[in-house]
Formats: C-alpha cells, structure tokens, sequence
C-alpha cells in the first residue's frame, strides 16, 4: 500500500468521529433514495406487468340498465380492442364471523367463464360454474381478513333476496389491488369484499338478463382516450350512462397512483437536503483539514508530488467517508425497503412478490452519495493548489478581525470578553456560521415537514367526523326511493334519526374544462351531513346554486359568481345553468353541492333519495344490523365509528414510528452539523483556548467561548428552520394533492416546539461531546504545537 | 572547480503583505557547485531561505533568472517545477515535517514511491543512523531522530542536491552533531551537492564554502581550505 494511502486510512481513524457524524447524515440521503426509488419502481412495474398479464381495462363506464345489443356498437367505436358488458351491484353481506353487516361488490362472470379484460388470478379454490346459484368468488384480501377459504359460506341480499352462498374460489384482480368501499377513506377488508357470481345468477337476481350495467374496454396501444370516452358516453346515455373514466380515475389505480406520486416526491426531495447537507460538512471538515495539514501539503509539493496528487489524496479521504456512508444507506435502505414492502403487503394486493431488490438503484443510490462526497471535497481541495510550498510551511498569519457591523452591535451591548470574541468570530466568518445556521435549521425543517401530517390529520377528522359527517351510519337504498322511505328508516330498530341524500352525475364545464362528477343533493336542513368550509357551515339553499369542493373550482378555473354548465349524464342533453355560490376546502374526494329540489326539478322528477345518513342508538345497533342484513331495500351500510376506527388505528400505527424516524433524521443532521463545527473550532482555537486557560480563565468559561457561539447559531437557526418546514410542508401539501384527497396545511404548535426541542437536545449533546475534549485538553502539549 | 549545479543572476524577491512591502533578496548573484557542501550563513531576514527556496523550486522570483544547470528555473512553469523538485532535489527543514500518520519507514516510502531511482526506505534509514527505528511514528521518536528520518527521506530518491534549512535550529548539541554527521556522510558517499542554511556560525568550518548573507544580498563569500568534522564543531 502507498504511503499516501496508509496515511489515508489513519486519518480517517483519528476522525471517525466526526467522519461517522457525515456518514450517518449522508447515508440518510442513501437509504431514502433506495427505499424511495426501488420502491416506486418495483410497485411501478409490479404494477405494470400485473396490468399486462391480466389485461387490465383502459375505459369503464356504467349504466342502468342497457342491452346487450349495444356491445357492437360499442366495439364499433374507433380505436376499441375488447368490450364486456357486466353487471356491478353492491349488497349487503351477512357474515358468520361479523355482528354488523358488510357490504360487497358484486361483478359478474361471463357465460364463457373468464372474463377478457380485468383477468382474475385464482389463488385458491376454482372459478363459479355457471348457472350455480350458490356459487361466489371472493377476493383474497376478504377471504384473509375473515379467514375464509372454499367451502366456507354466508349470506348476501341479491336485490332484496338474502341467498346462502359458498365461497369456491379465492382470487386477485387488476382492478382491486386496492380495495376500498365506496364513502370509506381508507381500506376495510373485513368490511368490505368483492364477491364475483356468474353473469346469469346475478342477471337473474337483478332483473338484467339480456342486458348490462357496466362496461369495461380496452384500446388499441396509442389511441386518444377522449373521442373513445365521448363516443361511449354517447350511446350509454339512453340507458342511464354515468360518464366514462379511465385508469386515472379508476380508484385502485388511483390509489396507487397516489402512492407512487408521494414516492417520487420522496426520492426527489429528501435525498438532496440530505446530500447537501453531507457536502457541507464533508467541504467544512475537509476544508479545515486542510487548513491544518497546509505544511504537509506544502512538504508533499516540496517532495515532488503534483497539486493533481494531493488533491487526490484528500478526495480519497471524502469518497472514503462518502463510501462509509454509501455503505450504512445501502443497509438501512434494505431494511427501510423491506419495511416498506410490509406496509404495501398490507394494502395493496399483487399476485407475486414485488419487492425484489434492484442493484440499479443501489448503484444510484451509491453514485449520488459519492457525488455529494466529491463535490463537498471539490470545493476544499481547490484550496490545495493554492498553497504554495514555501508558504504552505511558514506558520499562517493571524487571522484578521476588522471592525464591521458587529462591532456597533458589540458597542450597544458591551459584553464581556468572552462574548465579544463570540460575536467578532460569527463576523469574521460569517459565510461558514450563515451554512451552519442553515444546516442547523434543515434539521429542524425535516421534523416540522415530517410531523405536521399528524397536525393535518387532526383538522382533517376534525372536519370530516365532527364537523361535516355527524351520522352514526349511511344505510344505501337497492334503488332510488321518494323521500317519504326516510320514515320507513326511522322505524328501524334503533334508529333516532334519519335524513337523505341523493347523488348524481354531471358533467360540469366552465368555459373549457370539464369534470364529470356526482352531484350531491340534499335538504339544506339536514344536520348530520353539513357542508364545512374550515370552520364555516356553508348553506347549500335552493337559490345558492352549486357549491364546490376548492380543488373542483380549481380545476375548472371557475371562481364564486361565474355560471358553470350542469349536464345530467343519466337525462337528455339539456345543459342548466348554475352559479357558483361557493367553494369548501374538502379533503377527501371532490364534490359538488346542490339543493335536494333543485335538482329535483333540472331531471323532471319528483325528489329521489338513494342513501339514508342516520343517527343510532347502540343500545339497539344489533337488532338494527338484523334488520338491516334482512332488508331488500338496503343494499349497503357504511358504519362510520368503524371508518373513524380504522383511520385511528392507522395513524396511531405509523405516528410513533414516523416520529422516531424524522427525529432520528434530524438529529443527525444537527449533531452532524453542531459536532462537526464543533471539533473544527477547537482544533482553530485550541491554542487560543489553552492560553486563556492558561491566564486563569475556568473550562467553564473557555468552554463557553467555543460553544457560545454554536448556541447562539442554534438560537438563529431555529426559527428560520421552523419556517422553512412550515415551506416544505406546504409543498408536500400542493404536491400530495389529487382527486382522491387532500391535506390541509396545518402545524400546531407542538410540532414546533418539538422540533425546536428535538435540534436544542442535539446541540446541547454534541455541546457535551466536545465539552469533555476541552476539559481534558493538555496545555502544555497545546502550547508547544506551531501553527 | 567541477561543473555548476545553481547558478543565478540578479534574482530579487519581493514580498508583499499589506501595505508593507519587503525586500528579502536584492539581485542576488550566486553559483553553487556540483559535490560541495555549501553552507549559508546570516541574520535571519537576510533572504538566505528566500534563495535556498527559490533555487529548490519552491518559491518563485520576483525579478532575476536561476538556473539548475542548463535549465532556468525562473522561466519554469508550476508542472516543470513539480517535476524538477520531484527529480533532483532533496529537502531537510528545521521543523523535520514529518507526516504524523506514517511510520519512519513510510514517511521515506512517500518519497522512494513517486522516484526513478529510489534507493530502499531501509536503506536510507540505515545511511542515518536509524535501521532500529523503521517503524516509529514520528511522535515516538527524539528531534535529532525525526530529523535524521527527514534527512533520510530527502537523501531516498538519490537527489543531485540537497537544500537543507536550519537542519540543526531546533536541536541540542548532540543531537545536532549527529544530523551533521548524517549530512557529512551522504555527501561523501553519495557526493550529493550540500547547501545548507544555518545561523549557528560554528557549522561553518565543516563546508567547502561558506556565502555570507547580509540585507537580502551576499556579502562575502568564503572558501575553507581545512574542513573539521561536525564532532569538533563548537556548539
């Protein structure tokens, strides 16, 4: 081994310290950028594959009630591959295992026994004969939640009919690799199930034959999606069409959309604070090394050895640090990925593994810690050809300190001695204490930018539970009823009280955008759904026009006043047009308000309700739940204490584990930042330091001098960082945005106090570190060293 | 005399630091010959390290040529001058600058290493005294030794001069006697050209010649006809 090179590797030993300190923090950066990225990309292609092997559809739509008939003309349209006709109900399921009802989809299966598009993957058991009556396959994350497996029976209401049926087969399907019920925010799988029977038992039962109320289509590779949509949104409209979507609004899909969205986000912008920050100490630590080591630098030219040569021996020491980093993130990153594949596990349903480990992104993962580590050293090692020998060896003169503005600061406050050399060092340095400060406030930025989700998840149950959604359960009516079935809710056992609602789709425009929508219409007395703005009841009255959810109006550029074209999907071509009275900031989904009559009056029908919010005395909640597992007319039930339980559960799940992790985060980087400055001031002063000690001054008060200064950075950096996270929280809130929710902008208080707390407690650890260095300081030794 | 190894005419420096300019050499004229053991005598401020730095290649002029033989150092850029000290020119300092990280034996592998023609790290540390001391760090070691290790390094790459500075300013007698010894010997065995600085007018009558500084420029210059060995020098 090279002399250089021995000279290398001890000096990375006598820094490990401060080189492990850099390390940690760069290896952050890693490990995100391999949890991050290998995660979206094996969900990303999982996904795709999953997509392509079981054909997944490009366009849905559903219907009424159309015939069978209009299948050719929908397999006419330009640019179609497949088309299949099915038949989509929900139900009420009456399980063995549960008290309280829950609620299935059902999907249909051709007579030819496989569907052609949405391909299911028989994970147990054998499809549904067909013709069999009894006959159900569920899908696996159901059968898991409740244990089931073919062979296990229970009971469904089919359009009013309770009918035993058995479960013969277990499967995965494209369309439901994430599976949430309608109204639900968040996955139930005890709750909700997909059940698939053959076409004609459900054609039968729903009084469908020869006709259908969903369709699904593929397309060629390449085709321009709208005209496809349009031209089907055309011939479903006499039967009841509710407007096409595609993949992008096709909930499962959605979701992970979401998801991958919220990685990319990550990959994109946690690595390179990190990174940044690694770069910052690697430059201040190797910087000062350099500053140190300047007579063997010059001793190195005196031998001969080349500006190229040094320079790359103290590169080496920063990629050597970079690899030491590169290395703990791979680690971490591995284990961080597996975690991460625990979680989706869990909530995302795929038919083969998916988180296999990818040395792609490794190698990434590798360069860019390498690149952080290089360009941090870059900036110090141009330093090295600076040095001239001949100078490099004669002792540095004394620093110069020049009165500036600090000094009227100093007048005003005439501090003591010590101060005043705290005060004159932040000013004579002030670029490398403003990066300091900066690294300081980036820490406590990631816990305020990590935490304030929690914050946001409280107004946002605030505001869903409390405020807007106040009933106790939704009960789904089978059909469309008038409004007087609300009494017939109200005699259900332990019911208190009942109020209705009915959604519809439209298409709302506003000069050239457009959105297809439900329109949620009810009474503007109602009080167990109210429409809330933050704080503000928003009326919904006959003359109030339309009320939209923020993103809505946001999408359709219109603001409050503008008039917006309401199309009915299910009625004619007649286009209303509505003012818009007012826009609610809304988490979850995007909605439209109108009045119950209004609405009424636009489609030529008395009012219609199809849903039932209702309040429930729980003393009777189980006769309530056998009445309404044996009611035809209920064909689903929301209960909302489980959504609200479910939601707890899951925030409470990952909150300790999110907070530990984002403190751990930032408290490597303060230390990192704090320790590292440290060390570096008392190698620069030590003998300044040594003297005072040496004039009488207590390791109190020298000890002052060198931290009094990183104290009052942390007093600086602290605010500024609570306001940079409070910036990148609201990032991450624009950027999270989509259809399915949003966050609201929320950090309270406490979040600030704890990051303040949490980058204090790192400054003052790292104060003590270097505090013992300073007590155990050998004068003597200090005194003699030439600088 | 035999062939010149530096020669230089008029060489100035000038340093600048603040406002205050100064002078250390004033058109210096100097020759330096092959095998000699020069040494340069004078005040300190006298430029007589301003000279000894220019002529190693490590410090450039402000006004003035110098030469190694037929080269000019003056006219060289910084990648010859790497070149030129990494080829022929072996440094002794009064602080030794020894790499605190690297044992005895590799503080002169860091220079037998990037050499055409090294002799072994051993071997050099035998020349000096040190084969019991090769893996020594050089906080282990006394400052006669660190510098006999520095002696060592610079003698490694068998440079054509050694240009040493202050060798002996920061050692006892003893110790000092014994760099000299070193010094004595290599340019005997080796017949390395020898310059060296010291303001220990005793060290003197162990050179071939002996160039006077004053002000920045030579003011005599003195040839022993009888040498002494460093033993007898009067400390």
């Amino acid at each position: 081994m090279r002399a250089l090179d021995k000279k290398l590797i001890r000096d990375i030993k006598r820094l490990w310290a401060q080189a492990l300190a850099i390390a940690a923090v760069l290896s952050v950066g890693v490990m995100i950028m391999v949890m991050a990225f290998g995660t979206q990309l094996s969900l990303s292609e999982t996904r795709d594959t999953f997509y392509e092997r079981a054909r997944f559809a490009d366009v849905w739509s559903s219907a009424s009630r159309a015939p069978k008939s209009l299948v050719e003309e929908i397999a006419a349209i330009p640019g179609v591959a497949r088309v299949e006709a099915r038949i989509s109900q929900f139900a009420v399921m009456d399980l063995p295992d549960m008290n309280d009802p829950a609620m299935a989809q059902i999907l249909s299966i051709p007579e030819s026994g496989e569907p052609q598009m949405n391909a299911l993957i028989l994970k147990d058991g054998r499809m549904p004969g067909f013709g069999q009556r009894d006959e159900v396959l569920v899908n696996e994350a159901f059968a898991l939640a409740h244990d089931f497996a073919p062979g296990d029976r229970f009971a469904v209401t089919l359009n009013g009919q309770k009918r035993d049926v058995q479960i013969v087969g277990v499967a995965l399907s494209p369309e439901f690799i994430y599976t949430i019920g309608p109204g639900s925010i968040m996955p139930d799988d005890e709750r909700f199930g997909i059940l698939w029977m053959s076409e004609d038992v459900l054609a039968a039962a729903f009084n469908l034959s020869g006709a259908f109320n969903s369709v699904t289509l593929s397309v060629t590779r390449g085709t321009d999606l709208a005209p496809v949509k349009d031209e089907l949104e055309k011939l479903l409209e006499p039967y009841g069409g509710t407007g096409p979507y595609d993949r992008e609004q096709q909930v499962s899909n959605a979701f992970l959309d979401g998801e991958l969205e919220q990685l990319d986000v990550m990959a994109r912008i946690v690595p390179p604070i990190f990174l940044i920050v690694s770069a910052f100490l690697v430059n201040m630590v190797l910087g000062r090394m350099i500053q140190l080591e300047r007579e063997q630098i010059g001793l190195l030219k005196a031998l001969g050895y080349s500006t190229f040569e040094i320079a790359a021996h103290y590169m080496k020491l920063s990629l050597g640090i970079g690899a030491i980093g590169v290395v703990i993130g791979w680690l971490l990153g591995l284990a961080a990925s597996q975690a991460m594949a625990s979680v989706y596990v869990e909530y995302f349903h795929f038919p083969y593994l998916i988180f296999a480990q990818r040395p792609s992104v490794y190698v990434i993962g590798a360069a860019a810690g390498l690149f952080a580590a290089f360009a941090g050293a870059l900036l110090a090692v141009r330093r090295v050809a600076g040095l001239s020998p001949a100078v490099a060896m004669s002792p540095p003169a004394p620093t110069r300190f020049r009165r500036g503005l600090l000094d009227r600061l100093i007048r005003v406050l005439k501090p003591e001695q010590p101060t005043m050399m705290i005060l004159r060092a932040i000013g004579r340095w002030p670029l490398r204490a403003a990066l300091t400060c900066l690294g300081i406030a980036t820490s406590a930025s990631i816990i305020v930018a990590g935490l304030f989700m929690f914050d946001s998840f409280d107004e946002l149950l605030d505001v869903a539970f409390v405020q807007a959604n106040r009933q106790d359960a939704i009960l789904e009516f089978a059909i469309e009823r008038p409004e007087a079935v609300l009494d017939a809710v109200e005699d259900l056992p332990g019911v208190l009280k009942a109020e209705g609602a009915l959604s519809v789709a439209a298409r709302l425009t506003h000069g050239h955008r457009s959105r297809t929508i439900g329109i949620e219409a009810a009474r503007p007395e109602n009080d167990l759904v109210r429409v809330y703005d933050g704080d503000n009841r928003v009326e919904v009255r006959p003359e109030n026009g339309i009320v939209l959810a923020k993103r809505l109006a946001n999408h359709l550029e219109a603001e409050v006043g503008d008039v917006i074209e309401v199309e009915f999907l299910q009625e004619g071509d007649e286009v209303y047009l509505v003012t818009l009275t007012g826009t609610v900031a809304q988490f979850f989904g995007l909605s439209a308000y109108m009045e119950l009559d209004t609405v009424a009056a636009m489609l030529g029908k008395t009012p219609t309700l199809q849903l039932a919010n209702v309040i429930i005395d729980t003393a009777y909640e189980d006769a309530l739940f056998d009445a309404v597992k044996a009611s035809p007319a209920i064909s689903g039930i929301t209960y909302m204490s489980e959504v609200r339980r479910g939601f707890d559960e899951t925030i409470a799940e990952s909150a300790g584990i999110t907070l530990t992790i984002y403190t751990l985060m930032a408290a490597l980087i303060a230390i990192g930042v704090v320790y590292n400055s440290a060390r570096i001031q008392l190698s620069e002063r030590a003998r300044e330091l040594a003297s005072l000690r040496i004039l009488g001054f207590t390791k109190g008060e020298v000890s002052y001098i060198l931290l009094g200064e990183l104290f009052i950075l942390t007093l600086v950096a602290i605010p500024v960082g609570l306001v940079m996270g409070y910036g990148m929280a609201a990032g991450m809130v624009e950027s999270f945005k989509s259809d399915l929710y949003a966050l609201p902008l929320i950090v309270t208080e406490t979040t600030y106090w704890r990051a303040a707390g949490v980058v204090a407690g790192a400054t003052i650890v790292s104060a003590l570190i270097v505090r013992r260095r300073i007590d155990r300081m050998d004068l003597v030794a200090v005194m003699k060293t030439r600088e | 005399m035999a062939d010149m190894v530096f020669h230089t005419k008029g060489i100035t420096k000038v340093y600048t630091t603040g406002e205050v300019e100064v002078h250390a050499l004033r058109g210096v004229d100097a020759e330096l010959f092959a095998g000699e053991f020069t040494v340069l005598l004078g005040a300190s401020g006298s430029g007589k390290s301003t000279l000894l730095n220019i002529l190693g290649g490590l410090d450039s002029a402000t006004a003035g040529q110098a030469w190694f033989r037929d080269d000019e150092l003056t006219a060289m850029r910084e990648r010859d001058l790497t070149r030129f000290r990494r080829e022929h020119v072996g440094f002794v300092f009064q602080f030794y600058n020894l790499v605190p990280s690297l044992t005895a034996r590799e503080n002169v592998a860091l220079v037998t290493e990037i050499s055409q023609n090294p002799m072994r790290p051993e071997e050099a540390l035998e020349r000096v005294g040190l084969n019991h001391r090769l893996d020594h760090f050089p906080a282990e070691m006394s400052g006669g030794e660190q510098q006999r290790v520095a002696i060592a390094r610079a003698i490694a790459k068998r440079p054509e001069v050694l240009l040493c500075d202050e060798p002996t300013g920061a050692l006892d007698s003893n110790t000092g006697v014994q760099v000299l010894d070193a010094l004595e010997k290599i340019n005997e065995d080796l017949g390395t050209s020898t310059i060296v600085i010291t303001h220990n007018a005793g060290i003197r009558a162990m050179a071939h010649r002996v160039i006077h500084f004053a002000d920045g420029n030579i003011a005599e210059v003195v040839t022993n006809d009888s040498r002494i060995a460093p033993s007898e020098i009067e400390w």
